[in-house]
Order: structure tokens, then sequence, then C-alpha cells
């Protein structure tokens, strides 16, 4: 009976995440009425809650345990908490950026909970905190104006508890990545990685011009050495990414990019002959099953969940994704795919690049260069982590032991990915100010037609959206 | 007049925003093209590469499956039942294997660990496609689901004719089609009951010599040294560093000496003079000795690499790599003693299958299988398997060259036992000597028959200490081609 109720689960939370999945896309339509768009996304609400009630059934069937009752309750209640947040409070934020927040989290939540349910509160509590906490985010963007005066002040901040870090830190898998003050223990590189964003666009707010981008470059380079030289690749890659990706669009010169990409390959192979943490995780990308005993045990197990999980997973609590290492944090993706199916992790991954694109999306829509340049620093990064990551536990990139965020476990990764998500808020918020200014200075000849315009997302990633400045 | 000048004021910041956000449509594109490949390779493996993953051995995930499903059968070709699981009234599993030994390599075992089809199969045979609706009343009753079938492409006949004509020897025999590789029996002795392993279990392993083992696949973990199967190999390098290899002549005293190794053919026969091709089929060692002096060494071995020495074989089952040490600082005597299959070369005999094969394949080696499908309880085909090209190992000529020899082998030399017959026969013998005693030796036949309607099959032989090929292992691949072509 249990069996069935899990075999049957799993293919309902396939078709509900696959549907959650289409509105996510059928949202940014080009000629959407935003009555339609509200309903979608209210529609999507009721997936994302079915989801989680049929989740969260089986996961109580299979073990009998009641404190999962208790436990989902208070899940539904800070979904709620947030939902409502936000449709009172930010009710010009986008709503299918907390959407997909919500759903991200939720999934992070379901699996956490079959792979531990002492993890799973741990981070349920986390969670409650970072939200109470990023909550003020969006209003502290959209008012305060001091933020792109403090280049210097990120640049110092940043380098400094790099280095701190770099000294001091817990050797933890050969990288030094996190210290404990009192209990937690906090990897820096999580919120430093938003700092680092905010110092390259004050930067290149205030110019473009090459003695400008000599001194930003020289600091960027110092924040990626040093995270080298500490060992924490992953977040070397993010660094470097997202700065060159930032550079190239500030002063639009694509031979910068390239050229910084050729150094980052030739980077990448000198670091491959010089550490030897490196050639291990290559090793175990090139053929992970020669080398089992050793190098490749842990990609080995992460794909043995992905195989046998297959398309259609082996149902929540049916699959052993507590025998990959790392589950909770760097293969969380492949514990997913496992128990949940190979489309449910398709799904998980176009979820992620609809959040990608809402950030590209309002980067491309303000107008002032500084915040522009902070939605694309911070989309880049939460999209090149969550590529790392995927493709990490997928082979089809060497891994770097990055985590999946929101989804993975660990407390500074959700707040720091939460605090990414509250900033994008509030540049949605401004967004709408800006707007609205302009259409105060504009004409006001004319009244508008259809009464309000909808605010909502219309992703143009051609730019080529038409403001509403009549 | 005011609404032309708007519009082209729109269409103008229209443009200007466009060409602002042109990196950001490129970098947008970029993450976009980078999304989509991954999720095209996740893609990519769940299809094509997932099945190396979960049949792999350290997979312990499989056996998750059988909590919900009743191992599935095996059954041979031919539709009889190899292996199956009993399942009694207080719902206790026993796996039961209807042959005993018979097909103890080839199927395997399933406790203690597994092996053979068991366990590469075993996946197949914990996955459940009865019909849908079945499994959701099953489901409801708390009842497992019945497992997928695995059919072989093991023939029973002649699984049986080689298992008996291998008698009380140790061993191995192994029949395949060269145009599929379907594999038709695999026998290797010595053997166990896989019925009653779990109760054995103690005793077997009690016994640490690894290669006197009955766990020991005999068929491709057995290495042998090749004895004068090997003259395969030297033939065909000899052919190819001499195209005039025809003018080829050898006057044969029954022995050969060089910097005092002296090489004696069997029995100490005198051959006289001889061809190539006569050497070949009489298989004068004081001829092939003496070739393989003349040969590059360098250029015989990579032949042999060619050949699949030192190569993974393309095979579900567990091997051993067969292995050719013979190069440029090689002394005389290794050098005489390598040309005639002594020496330090070992092969397996699944190896002198697959050369077998691909020589009466004309040059092409199919890769061996052994589950031609998988099927539901019902019989309804789940997963059929092709059969798929290795490579080409020769080009035609040498495969039609070695044809040619090895026919002379069965028409004038030493495999004349097969001889006018109702099939075509051809092969190689061997005499393996694996002591210093003098006349012990392992009897090694390799070769193949077809006739037009029944087409061809490869069998390969090996006797332990059996003495001479032509008279022990010739007549047990005969019992197979009567067994195959006449019935």
């Amino acid at each position: 009976m249990v069996h069935l109720i899990t075999e049957l689960s799993k293919y309902l939370m396939i078709i509900l995440f696959a549907l959650y999945t289409y509105q996510c896309f059928a949202v940014l339509k080009r000629k959407i009425e935003p009555e339609k768009q509200t309903r979608k996304f209210h529609q999507q609400m009721v997936y994302m809650f079915l989801i989680h009630l049929n989740a969260y059934a089986v996961l109580y069937f299979s073990t009998k345990n009641q404190d999962l009752i208790l436990f989902y309750l208070m899940q539904v209640v800070f979904f709620i908490v947030v939902q409502i947040c936000y449709l009172t409070i930010y009710r010009r934020a986008s709503r299918l950026v907390v959407n997909n927040m919500c759903m991200l989290m939720m999934i992070g939540f379901i699996i956490l909970t079959r792979l531990s349910v002492d993890f799973a509160v741990k981070q349920f509590k986390i969670a409650i905190i970072s939200m109470a906490v990023t909550m003020l985010i969006p209003f502290l963007i959209s008012r305060l104006k001091f933020f792109r005066n403090l280049a210097w002040m990120y640049a110092i901040a940043g380098i400094t508890l790099l280095g701190v870090v770099a000294v001091l830190g817990a050797v933890s898998h050969g990288a030094k990545l996190s210290f404990t003050v009192a209990g937690i223990t906090i990897q820096p590189s999580e919120f430093i990685k938003i700092i680092f964003v905010f110092f390259v666009a004050a930067m290149y707010h205030e110019s473009t011009e090459f003695i400008q981008v000599v001194k930003t470059t020289a600091v960027a380079a110092l924040h990626v050495i040093i995270l080298v030289l500490s060992k924490d690749l992953g977040a070397a890659l993010i660094f470097f990414i997202a700065y060159m990706v930032m550079l190239y669009v500030a002063t639009r010169k694509i031979y910068y990019f390239l050229g910084g990409l050729l150094c980052g390959c030739l980077a990448s192979i000198v670091g491959y002959y010089l550490f030897s943490h490196v050639r291990v995780r290559v090793i175990a990308w090139q053929d992970p099953l020669a080398n089992f005993e050793n190098e490749g045990n842990q990609i080995s197990n992460s794909l043995f969940a992905i195989g046998t999980g297959g398309w259609f997973g082996m149902g929540l609590n049916q699959g052993m994704p507590n025998k990959i290492p790392e589950v909770k944090q760097d293969f969380i993706f492949s514990a997913v795919s496992e128990e949940l199916g190979g489309v449910f992790a398709l799904c998980l991954i176009l979820v992620c690049v609809s959040c990608f694109l809402m950030f590209l999306n309002i980067a491309m829509q303000m107008k002032d260069s500084f915040y522009k340049f902070v939605a694309l620093g911070l989309g880049t990064i939460y999209g090149f982590q969550v590529f790392l990551s995927v493709g990490g536990d997928i082979k089809f990139i060497p891994s770097t032991g990055v985590t999946l965020p929101l989804v993975s476990y660990g407390g500074s990764s959700l707040l720091s990915t939460l605090i990414i998500f509250a900033i994008i808020q509030g540049l949605y918020l401004l967004r709408e100010r800006e707007e609205h200014e302009t259409e105060i200075k504009g004409t006001k000849k004319k009244k508008k037609k259809g009464g309000r315009v909808s605010h909502e997302e219309t992703v143009k990633i051609h730019g080529t959206k038409v403001q509403n400045f009549d | 007049m005011k609404k032309p000048s708007k519009s082209t004021e729109r269409k103008s910041k229209t443009s200007i925003k466009k060409n602002k956000n042109r990196e950001f449509v490129t970098i947008t594109y970029m993450f976009l093209g980078m999304f989509i490949l991954m999720m095209g390779y996740f893609a990519y493996f769940q299809v094509f590469k997932s099945e190396d993953f979960i049949n792999s051995p350290y997979n312990t995930r499989q056996d998750k499956f059988g909590e919900h499903v009743v191992r599935g059968s095996i059954l041979s070709a031919d539709g009889k039942t190899l292996a199956e699981t009993i399942v009694e009234e207080d719902g206790s599993e026993t796996r039961y294997y209807p042959y005993g030994s018979m097909f103890a390599h080839a199927v395997g075992y399933d406790s203690n660990g597994k092996s053979g089809i068991e366990s590469f199969a075993n996946f197949n045979l914990l996955r459940s496609h009865a019909f849908f609706l079945e499994q959701v009343v099953n489901g409801l009753k708390d009842e497992k689901n019945p497992g997928d079938n695995v059919i072989t492409t093991l023939n029973y006949s002649l699984q049986e004719t080689a298992y008996n004509a291998l008698g009380d020897n140790n061993g191995a025999v192994v029949a395949l089609e060269p145009e599929t590789g379907k594999i038709l029996a695999w026998v290797s002795k010595p053997d166990f009951n896989p019925n009653t392993i779990a109760a054995d279990w103690d005793s077997i392993i009690s016994n640490t010599d690894s290669e006197n083992s009955v766990l020991l696949n005999r068929v491709s973990q057995g290495l042998y040294p090749p004895g004068s199967t090997f003259k395969i190999l030297t033939t065909l390098e000899y052919i190819n560093e001499n195209p005039n290899y025809s003018d080829y002549t050898y006057d044969c005293t029954g022995s050969i000496s060089k910097d005092d190794t002296e090489i004696h053919c069997y029995d100490n026969a005198v051959h006289g003079t001889e061809d190539l091709k006569t050497s070949f089929a009489k298989s004068c060692n004081a001829s092939f000795a003496n070739i393989g002096l003349s040969l590059n060494k360098t250029s015989f071995a990579k032949l042999c690499d060619s050949l699949l020495f030192h190569a993974d074989l393309p095979i579900a089952y567990p091997y051993q790599k067969s292995s050719f040490v013979l190069n440029e600082d090689s002394d005389t005597s290794a050098t005489m003693q390598t040309a005639i299959g002594q020496g330090q070369t070992l092969v397996t005999p699944l190896h002198m299958a697959l050369i077998t094969s691909a020589i009466a394949n004309d040059g092409v080696l199919m890769k061996p299988y052994v589950i031609d499908h998988t099927e539901n309880y019902k019989g309804i085909s789940v997963k059929e398997y092709k059969p798929s090209a290795y490579g080409t190992l020769l080009d035609e000529t040498q495969a039609a060259t070695m044809q040619e020899f090895m026919s002379y082998v069965v028409s004038d030399g030493t495999g004349s036992k097969l001889s006018g017959q109702s099939y075509e026969a051809a092969g190689k013998t061997g005499s393996a000597e694996y002591s210093n005693t003098k006349g012990e030796s392992h009897a090694w036949f390799t070769g193949y028959a077809s006739t037009e309607e029944k087409g061809t099959i490869v069998v390969t032989v090996i006797v332990e200490g059996g003495g001479a090929g032509s008279t022990t292992a010739v007549p047990i691949a005969k019992k197979i081609f009567d067994t195959y072509f006449n019935n």
C-alpha cells in the first residue's frame, strides 16, 4: 500500500512540478494580460502547495513519524506568511521570483527531511531567521541611495574577511572555507560574493575608463587569488566569472571578456599541475568507476543515484541517496533526481533558469547603471552557481563542491541566497519607482487606458520592452 | 501631427535601449546555452550512459528493487528456464537453477554476491513491466510485482553438449556466432552448483588458490599459454611483413636450434620440406620458430595489440587481459618460444574465440553478448539487444588468407577429424606446454564451421592437461558442431 502511494505520488509530483515549471515560462509571454498573469501565479502557488503536501504525505506514510505532521504544518504557515508579506508589503515585487524562491526552498525541505529530519529542522530554523532578516532588504534597497558610494569599503571588507578565513579557517575537504563563531559555522565567501558584486558595480558606475578597469581588476584578482590559495575553487570560479561578465557588460568590450576567459583557462591548466586537489577532481570526472575506491567514489555514487532513479525516480524514501558523500550540500541535486526523478530534476534546473532570467530581466529594465550592474552580477553568481553545482553532480563538468542555492543544506548558503533574492526584489520595487517618476516627468496629458499597467515581469531578453512612458 | 512624432520618439528610445542592453542579451544567451547543453547532457546520460552505472557491481541500489519485485527468470534462447525464483506460501523466496551446475558460469549465482548474468542483468531482473493496473492491484494487496525475464542467446543443446563433452576435465568451451556476436555456449570447469552455493560457500572460498577456484570463470578469466593456436598471429605477422609469403619454404628436421635454444616439433615429428600453409596445417614448431626469428618484434607486438592483447574485451563477464611480452630486447629463446605460442604469452579462451570470430566474419569483430532481450512476465518484449560491431580487426585479404589456412588445417593437417562432415570446418589446434615436465600440455582448439542454411559458429576449446589438441580438443569441438548442424 505504502509502496503504491509512493509510486503514484512520484508521478503526480512530476506532473505538478512540470505544470509549475511551464507556468514559469508561460507568464513571460510578450502579450499577456495582467489578470491572466496573476491567475497563473495563483496556479503556481496551488501546484507548489500540492507538491509540498504530497511529498510530506509520502514521507509520513513511509516513516510513520508523527513529528513530520507538525513540521509540515509549520512549513505551510511559514510559506503562507512569506507569500502574504510579499503580497501586502511589497506588492510591486516580482511574484515569479517569490514563487520560485518558495518552490526551491520547499524542494530543499522535502529532500532534506528525507535525508535527515534533524538537518531539515535545523535548515528550517535558519530559513525562518533568514527570511525575517531579509524581509527588510527590499525596502532598504529601494530607499537608501548610498550603496554606490562605498566601493572601497566593499573591497576592504571583502579582502579582509577572505584573508582572515584563509589564515584562520578550519581546513575542511582540502579547502579552507569556514570558521566557527559561538557554535555557528559561517562560510564568509557566501556573503563576500554579494559585497564583491556591489564593489564592482560601484566602481563601474563611477567610470569605465582604463585606469578604473585596472584598479577594479587588481582588486578582483586579489579576491580570486585569496580564494584559490584557500583552495575554495568553486567560489574562486564564481567570483572570476561574475567579474568577467560585469567587466564585459560595463566596458562593452568583448575582447576583455574573451581575453579574461583565455587567462582563466590558462590559469586552470596551471592549477591542474600545481594543486593535487584539482587533479583529484579531474581524475574523478574523467572515469569515476575506474577510480571508485578513491577519487571517483563521490561522483560514482551520484551517478548511481541519478541513473538508478531514471526519468521517474525511485520514489521518496525508496532510494539510497545517503550513500552519496556530502549529499545534503554539494550533491543535493542527485538526491532529488534519484527519488523524485530525472524529469523532476530537469524541471528543477528550469526553475533555476527562470530565476536567472528574472535577474537578468531586471538588470535590463533598470536605468541606473549601478543597479543594472548589481542585478547582472547577482544574476551571474546565482546562475553560475547553479551550473557548477548541477553540472558537477551529473558529471557534465568536474565537481567543484558548491551548493545548489536554496535547495542545499547550509545556513550561509541559504541566508546569502535569500539576501540576493531580496536585493533583486528591491530592484523590482525600484524599477516601479523609476517608471513612476518617468511617468510624472513625462507628459501628463493622457490618462492611462487600461488603468494600472501591468507592473509584472515581461521578460524581454532583447530589451525591446516599451516602457510605459505615456 | 502629434502621433507620428511620438511614435518615432518611442522608437528611438527603444532602439537606444536595445543597443544599451546588447551585452546583457549576449550574457543571457550565453548562460541559456550553457544550461541547455547541461540539460542535454543530463538527458544523454539518462538515455545512453546510465546503464553503465546502474549495472555497476558497486551500485548497491539495485537490491532495493527486490523489496517490491519478485526476481525474474533467466531463459535460454530455446525457451528452457535456467534460473527462476520460487515463492513459498509464507512469502520466502528461493532461487532455483533447474540444470544445476551446467550453466553455473554462464548464468552465475545470486547469493553470497552475484556473478554472471545474475550480476550484470540484475537490474533487468528486478524491474517489473507488468501491466500498469496489475501493478496497482499488487500495490493495494501489498504483493510484489513479477520481475522481467531475461532471454539469453545461450543454446541449451549446445551448452549441454559442451558440458558433457568436457566431462571431468578442467577447462573451458565457448561457442558464438561470428556474424552477430551471440554467445551460444559458455562452459567452464571446475564449476559449482548454484542451488547449493550458500551452503557450500565456506568450503568454496576456503580454497585460497584462486587459479583452481571453482568460481574462476575460465572462459574469460583463465589465462593460458596459447600454444600452437598462437601461430595464427605469427602467420598474420609474417604475411604482413612478406607479401610474397607463398614463396616461403622450410626444411623441417624435427627440431631447430639457435643460441642454445632447441625447439622440437610435437612428438618430434619430422615434416620435411614445407611452405607456410603446410607449416601452419601441420603445426610445425621448427618452421614457426624459424619464422619468428625473422619477424620485426615491434610490429609483431603492434599486431597483437590490434588483436586485443593488453586490451579491454567487449564483454559483460569479468575477464583477464591477454598478454604478449615480446619486444626489441627479447632474446633468441624468447623470440622462438613466443612464435610457437609458448614463452610468456598468455591468452583467455574467449580472446582466442574473438580472434577466430573476426577471421570467420571477414575481419569484422562483432561484440559478443549473451542477453538477447528482456520481456515482462507475460512475454511482451521490454528491451531488445541488437548485434553491434566492435570494429574491423583484419582487412578482408588477411581474413581470407587465414580462412584458407585454417581450412587447410582441417583438410590436410592436425584438424583432420573435422573433415568430411556435413559442414565446412576450419580451425587451429594447439598443445600448450604449461610445466617443465615434458609432455604435459593443455589441449587447444579454436575454429569455426558453417553450412549454407545454418550459418557459421565459432568454437574455442581448452582442456587443461589434455595433451594434444588434435586428439582431445578437436573431438569436443566436433561434438558441438555435430549438435549444431545435424539437429
